[in-house]
């Protein structure tokens, strides 16, 4: 079964990055470190000051899911690193050398992207509980948003795959990895609506695919939450852009190792 | 690995070998094979063609363009001239199949360090299709006659250069590759570590009849192993020959070491680039 066969595949690709992490979860817990900062402080103080008009929903569950769709996209758009160190040593050559097509190596690398995502969910989910955020925990919704993490995790993680086979080198990765992450996270509805934005900075956030997580996300994660443009127009979206980014990803990968 | 089942070497599944199966074909066939980087000719038109079955040693200095040739018939770099059929598979047309009847060990250590043995070992027989049963069997099978099965537990980065080497033999060869390519398998090994890696090159191809094809600065290494050597200075073929043939050719008394300096003489060392020198440098160290 041809296809049964690339799932064990692609699937390996992830296993690998997945049983690392279990050996080390050292970079696990201090990655949570940054959302719950987040969450705790600056969704703390701006719930208090009112300043920014969230309709329905109370500040802090407005940014809840601003913050898994945003500590997902800081640990996905620097996956790049990864693979760059891995060509460095030497690792990497042993997975373009074997029969595995060049978009199950990149998928893989998504998948194992989106497991990290999850981790953060989990520590998100339980911060907004403890501090008395109304969250939606129904299977179908939960299950939804397991899908959402790992397709925004896929997009970005891809996208940072695409930049490395650019770049090439750790050092350059890193000062455009810092870049990029910024601008990603603030032209989008993480943190305040779009209603807020001046036209230009809004144009801007309507093109950035975090956008479209973050509006899925809201509506699943919130009770009370709902999306501005649609689950149908968020996935369509997201699907599109991941398609888009893994044709170019899968032409580029082999390219990394010369 | 243990030999008891010699002819167990069909790609998982698929049993593709049928086209490469027609006995005296080469495994390994260059015709005008060429790699220009810019105006750099690394590979410069080599024709090759090596029988199945042999061990083959491609000899040459720094930069001679030894793993330029290995990167193309690995299908990880695209030839910008010439044609050359691995197994009996076009590497330009057919890499996608290339790819299944092959193994290759890269100059750097492609084992994952922060992985356990076993654990690189059953990634490896994943990304390869192998059915379950088919993994557990080789695996211990591997473990077995790379003598590292008690240590399969523990990671990697805490192995030693010889086990390290010797699993990333073992993982290549799971899938049972036709031919398997070793880039300087025994750089930075003590000599002792080395010996072992030998006799488990031989038993490879004792047991699988496996062709390899390897790179090497080291000519006691290429007098001991192979069959047949090629010498590469500055991108082309100069001498090609069963090592004792080459030694002969030079006098009664010559060694290996003589054959090598005749033929790469004068280019020696003009073209090792920095990023050759920090690569294996940094592959020497790790494997300390």
């Amino acid at each position: 079964m041809p296809i049964l066969r690339l799932l064990t595949q692609t699937l390996a690709v992830a296993e690998a990055d997945i049983r690392k992490l279990r050996h080390d979860p050292l970079e696990l817990l201090t990655r949570m470190v940054q959302p719950l900062l987040w969450l705790l402080i600056f969704g703390e103080v701006f719930a208090r000051s009112h300043a920014i008009p969230t309709g329905a929903v109370d500040y802090l569950e407005f940014i809840t899911p601003g913050i898994l769709a945003q500590s997902t996209l800081f640990i996905a758009i620097f996956y790049g690193v990864s693979v760059i160190w891995e060509r460095d040593l030497g690792v990497l050559h042993k997975y373009l050398v074997s029969p595995v097509p060049r978009a199950g190596l990149v998928l893989g690398r998504a998948v194992s992207s989106g497991v990290r995502g999850l981790s953060q969910g989990v520590v998100i989910y339980l911060l907004a509980l403890a501090l008395g955020v109304r969250m939606r925990v129904s299977i179908d919704a939960l299950a939804l948003v397991v899908v959402t993490v790992m397709l925004g995790s896929a997009i970005f993680a891809t996208f940072s795959l695409i930049v490395a086979c650019l770049v090439k080198t750790r050092e350059r990765f890193m000062g455009i990895g810092q870049v990029l992450t910024m601008p990603l996270f603030f032209a989008s509805n993480a943190i305040y609506p779009l209603s807020m934005m001046p036209p230009w900075l809004r144009a801007i956030a309507g093109a950035n695919p975090l956008t479209y997580q973050v509006d899925a996300l809201r509506a699943l994660m919130i009770q009370g939450g709902g999306s501005a443009f649609g689950l149908g127009v968020d996935y369509g979206v997201q699907v599109a852009v991941l398609a888009l980014l893994t044709l170019i990803a899968t032409k580029l990968y082999p390219t990394i190792v010369n | 690995m243990s030999g008891s089942e010699p002819d167990a070497r069909g790609t998982p599944e698929r049993g593709p070998r049928t086209t490469s199966e027609q006995p005296r074909a080469p495994a390994i066939e260059t015709a005008g094979l060429t790699r220009r980087f810019g105006t750099l000719i690394a590979v410069d038109a080599l024709d090759l063609a090596i029988p199945a079955g042999a061990i083959f040693g491609l000899l040459g200095t720094n930069g001679a363009g030894k793993t330029t040739v290995i990167k193309m018939l690995t299908t990880l770099l695209a030839p910008t001239g010439g044609s050359a059929r691995v197994a009996g598979f076009d590497i330009t047309r057919d890499a996608a199949e290339v790819r299944w009847h092959i193994g290759y060990v890269s100059q750097m250590l492609s084992a994952d360090g922060e992985l356990t043995g076993y654990e690189n070992l059953l990634i490896s027989a994943k990304l390869y299709g192998l059915t379950r049963s088919e993994r557990r069997e080789r695996i211990d099978e591997a473990l077995r006659f790379m003598d590292i099965a008690a240590a399969a537990d523990r990671l990697v980065s805490r192995y030693s250069g010889g086990m390290i080497r010797r699993l990333e033999i073992a993982q290549s060869m799971l899938h049972r590759p036709q031919v398997l390519f070793l880039d300087e398998p025994t750089v930075g090994l003590d000599p002792l570590a080395r010996r072992v890696v030998w006799e488990r090159i031989r038993l490879l191809r004792q047991n699988y009849g496996t062709t390899i094809l390897m790179t090497t600065h080291d000519m006691e290494e290429a007098d001991q192993l192979c069959d047949a050597v090629a010498l590469m200075t500055l991108g082309r073929l100069v001498a090609l020959g069963a090592p004792a043939d080459l030694k002969l050719a030079l006098g009664p008394e010559a060694t290996l070491d003589d054959v090598f300096i005749h033929y790469t003489g004068g280019a020696a060392a003009e073209r090792g680039t920095f990023q050759d020198a920090a690569r294996a440098r940094r592959t020497a160290h790790r494997l300390e």
